[in-house]
């Protein structure tokens, strides 16, 4: 069972928008990664291990939004809450919602249209989800920004 | 553009394809689970009221944790394995060792997991 695989170089293959897809999914895949890495040391450099609950931390990690801490919080008893609301914490929000989202809208088009023939539908979706894209980024973002 | 699939949605599930079938499959649903959780919860969050708690309350029970933990870990373990090896196309030589240490990695913490939120069910 000796197969020899053959990978192409980028030049041979081409980028076209299908390989910048691609590579972006698989990349926004490790920036979310980065994003939940930073989120988890953030919250415990607040001194999240003896004031936020697990459940929290763990909120906290796949979303650094303060309401998920502030709100929730059972043991509740945070001492500086600005610190949970700062505009780095706002921008690394934004930054994994815009990540988060665009990923998955379009891995939803991407299972989607594996089930789809028509061309007129897929395009139709795939619009939709572009549009759809847009406004949960920016519903996400005002959010963030105003509560 | 000629795209032809003549599979059909039935002629796909019934396709045995045993553990990276398997991971696929499990992949796309915890996938679809986690655009549906996300997004319903940014749009409760948005819109607030009843139809914000009544949403939120929902993510809160137990059994929904138990879900959606399952999509969100499996998708982001499985999504790790799918990045590595793809980013570093040698290691495809490994894949069926790639998908077993992925089962070593996901099943003790989803298990552990889902026996804090059992016993935080039970009364902690």
């Amino acid at each position: 069972m000796a197969a020899k695989y053959r990978t192409l170089s980028l030049a041979k293959r081409g980028f076209d928008f299908e390989i910048f897809m691609w590579l972006f999914v698989r990349l926004s895949a490790l920036a979310m990664y980065l994003c939940a890495f930073i989120g988890l040391v953030g919250a415990l450099m607040l001194g999240a291990r003896t004031q936020v609950n697990l459940a929290d931390l763990i909120r906290w990690t796949f979303m650094p939004d303060s309401n998920h801490v502030l709100m929730n919080t059972t043991l509740n008893n945070i001492a500086n809450t600005e610190a949970w609301a700062s505009l780095f914490w706002k921008i690394m929000g934004s930054t994994f919602v815009a990540f988060a989202v665009s990923h998955g809208l379009h891995g939803l088009l991407c299972v989607v249209e594996d089930y789809l023939k028509n061309h007129l539908v897929r395009r139709i979706l795939r619009i939709v989800g572009l549009l759809l894209t847009f406004a949960m980024i920016a519903i996400a973002i005002y959010v963030f920004w105003t509560r | 553009m000629g795209l032809k699939r003549n599979v059909s949605l039935k002629d796909a599930l019934r396709y045995q394809g045993k553990g990276p079938m398997l991971t696929f499959i499990l992949h796309r649903i915890g996938g679809l689970g986690i655009v549906t959780f996300v997004g319903m919860h940014i749009l409760a969050s948005f819109l607030g009221g009843d139809f914000g708690s009544f949403v939120n309350n929902i993510y809160e029970h137990w059994a929904f944790q138990i879900v959606i933990f399952f999509c969100a870990l499996f998708h982001a373990i499985n999504g790790l394995r799918i990045v590595i090896l793809d980013l570093w196309p040698k290691l495809i030589e490994h894949q069926r060792e790639a998908i077993w240490i992925e089962w070593a990695v996901f099943l003790p913490i989803y298990g552990m997991a889902v026996l804090v939120i059992v016993r935080t069910a039970l009364g902690g």
